[in-house]
């Protein structure tokens, strides 16, 4: 994995989305939406539910084609999912019919780039890694909800992505186990630089994970302002409490509430 | 299961309700002061024909006719059921997964799946050569058009996000359909062999009596024409054995190629 740092920059150029329910006037959805993923570096997406960052995650992904614009990775025009680009969904995405061992080997095997020994010694470290390794018999269902959230992690990084592309990966999660997550990603994050694109509608939780945060907004939507956070790494909830963190925390809820008030 | 199941409440509930159904049997025969009702055999006959070594009308535990008609019943339905399956299946998956072939498969399943399988008798007794093709061909239908549709209805509730996930890491349509589609219908899939089971022992027993020479339905019909009351009833019974033994077989299977199902949700046969 540590091969994989600074790569994986993702360019999107003037992103246009709309969609055309059935009997109903097409909605627009993103317009001329840009963002420079830089490598090594999370990067957090915010906005409000339903401006369209799902959508957005989607296209980077390559699951959706846009209307217009265009996504790049490290130079390459993206045109179809691939297993350089992983996504972790909003709700789960573990195969439940799969055991969580079934469920990492499945992408590895799947593309028959190793043989199911290597695979299976790879799920196997990862698991322990993640402390799920006398879980690897179960079933995503016999599970906690952040027991799923980090096999759903060992699924992702066994293919090792250069991009990892988490869409509110922690929502649906009670308080406690979400903060135990994001220290869980951000410790992760550290020790691979792993390139990441983390989408959430929680500023806190934002500030906390970010390198930097772009923020979306308008209808249509684009990234309307770019925040850096320049809060110290390796870093703990002990940030929380630092005067850095409550003025970038200042600046950006300022940056949303004028964006609010204008919609209004 | 538990070693005191006995002690439970629900399997006492269980022969109450039986207890109830065969006193209310009894009564409506022997006390109702009507004579259609008064014609009809009483539990206790239906017992004593059922388990008699020397019966009255020819029809018990102990005679191989008894055996006979089970055979061809049990034996034709099994068929319909297999080929309902073997043929019903891809044909859900196929349409559930192929725009294209919905487009032209819908219309034809959607416009030949409310006629009854019996307005079928005719012309699959033109069609076929003798009998029994005709009868597995009626049973059959039903049975393929339950599981056609519950297949297509299991495939299409698949969450689309099983789908991506599987494509971003790079699956082949084959392991596609073999680690996404089949295990994620398969839940739809067994609702659906149920019902195919259930409609195939209707409308076997139907076709037995109109175009058999063998089997439970024709047995059923026979006695009534010969007057043997008794038999009819246990020619009943014994369909109702059959088809719930039936289900619970296919209960059993689904539950062994669905463990994840049974150790997730406590959902155990």
């Amino acid at each position: 994995m540590e091969t994989m740092a600074l790569s994986g920059e993702l360019v999107a150029t003037g992103l246009r989305k709309w969609y055309h329910p059935k009997g109903q006037a097409p909605v627009h959805v993103l317009d001329d939406c840009s963002l420079n993923i830089e490598p090594g570096k999370l990067t957090v997406v915010m906005g409000t539910s339903g401006c369209g960052k799902s959508t957005l995650a989607y296209i980077l992904c390559g699951y959706l084609n846009p209307d217009g614009g265009q996504v790049t990775m490290d130079g390459q025009l993206v045109k179809e999912p691939g297993s350089s680009r992983i996504m972790v969904f909003q709700e789960t995405a573990l195969w439940p019919w799969m055991t969580v061992l079934q469920n990492v080997v499945f992408g590895p095997l799947a593309r028959s780039s190793v043989s199911k020994e290597v695979a299976t010694q790879k799920a196997l470290e990862l698991l322990r890694k993640f402390g799920l390794l006398e879980f690897k018999d179960k079933y995503p269902g016999q599970l906690s909800g952040g027991m799923k959230r980090r096999a759903e992690l060992a699924q992702a990084l066994i293919n090792s992505p250069k991009v990892m592309i988490l869409d509110e990966p922690f929502r649906g999660l009670d308080v406690m186990t979400r903060e135990l997550m994001q220290e869980y990603y951000i410790k992760l994050f550290e020790e691979t630089r792993l390139t990441t694109v983390f989408i959430t509608s929680e500023l806190e939780e934002a500030i906390f994970l970010a390198d930097r945060i772009l923020i979306m907004g308008g209808t249509p939507s684009k990234i309307t302002h770019t925040l850096e956070v320049d809060l110290p790494h390796p870093r703990t909830f002990d940030v929380l409490a630092s005067e850095r963190y409550l003025e970038i925390k200042k600046e950006a809820l300022e940056v949303l509430y004028g964006d609010s008030m204008q919609d209004i | 299961m538990e070693a005191s199941w006995w002690k439970s409440s629900k399997f006492w509930l269980m022969w109450v309700g039986y207890i109830i159904a065969v006193a209310a049997w009894y009564a409506s025969v022997k006390w109702l002061p009507l004579d259609s009702f008064n014609r009809l055999p009483d539990p206790w006959s239906v017992i004593t024909e059922w388990f008699s070594p020397e019966p009255v009308y020819g029809v018990s535990i102990f005679t191989p006719i008894y055996y006979q008609h089970i055979f061809y019943s049990v034996y034709r339905a099994t068929a319909s059921f297999v080929l309902a399956v073997v043929l019903g299946v891809p044909l859900g998956i196929l349409m559930a997964w192929s725009p294209k072939f919905d487009a032209y498969a819908s219309a034809l399943v959607g416009l030949l799946r409310p006629i009854p399988p019996l307005a079928w008798i005719p012309l699959a007794i033109l069609m076929f050569p003798g009998i029994e093709l005709a009868v597995i061909y009626v049973t059959f239908l039903v049975a393929f058009f339950a599981t056609v549709m519950n297949t297509y209805v299991g495939v299409k509730s698949i969450d689309p996000d099983y789908f991506r996930a599987a494509l971003s890491l790079g699956s082949k349509p084959r392991d596609i359909l073999r680690h996404v589609i089949i295990p994620g219908a398969l839940p739809n899939i067994f609702t659906g062999l149920q019902i195919a089971m259930g409609a195939a022992w209707f409308s076997l027993a139907a076709g037995e009596m109109i175009a058999a020479q063998y089997g439970l339905g024709f047995m059923i019909f026979e006695s009534y024409n010969l007057i043997q009351f008794p038999t009819i009833v246990i020619g009943m019974a014994t369909l109702g054995i059959a088809g719930f033994m039936s289900s619970a077989i296919i209960r059993v299977v689904g539950n062994k190629l669905m463990r994840w199902r049974v150790q997730s949700f406590g959902i155990g046969g």
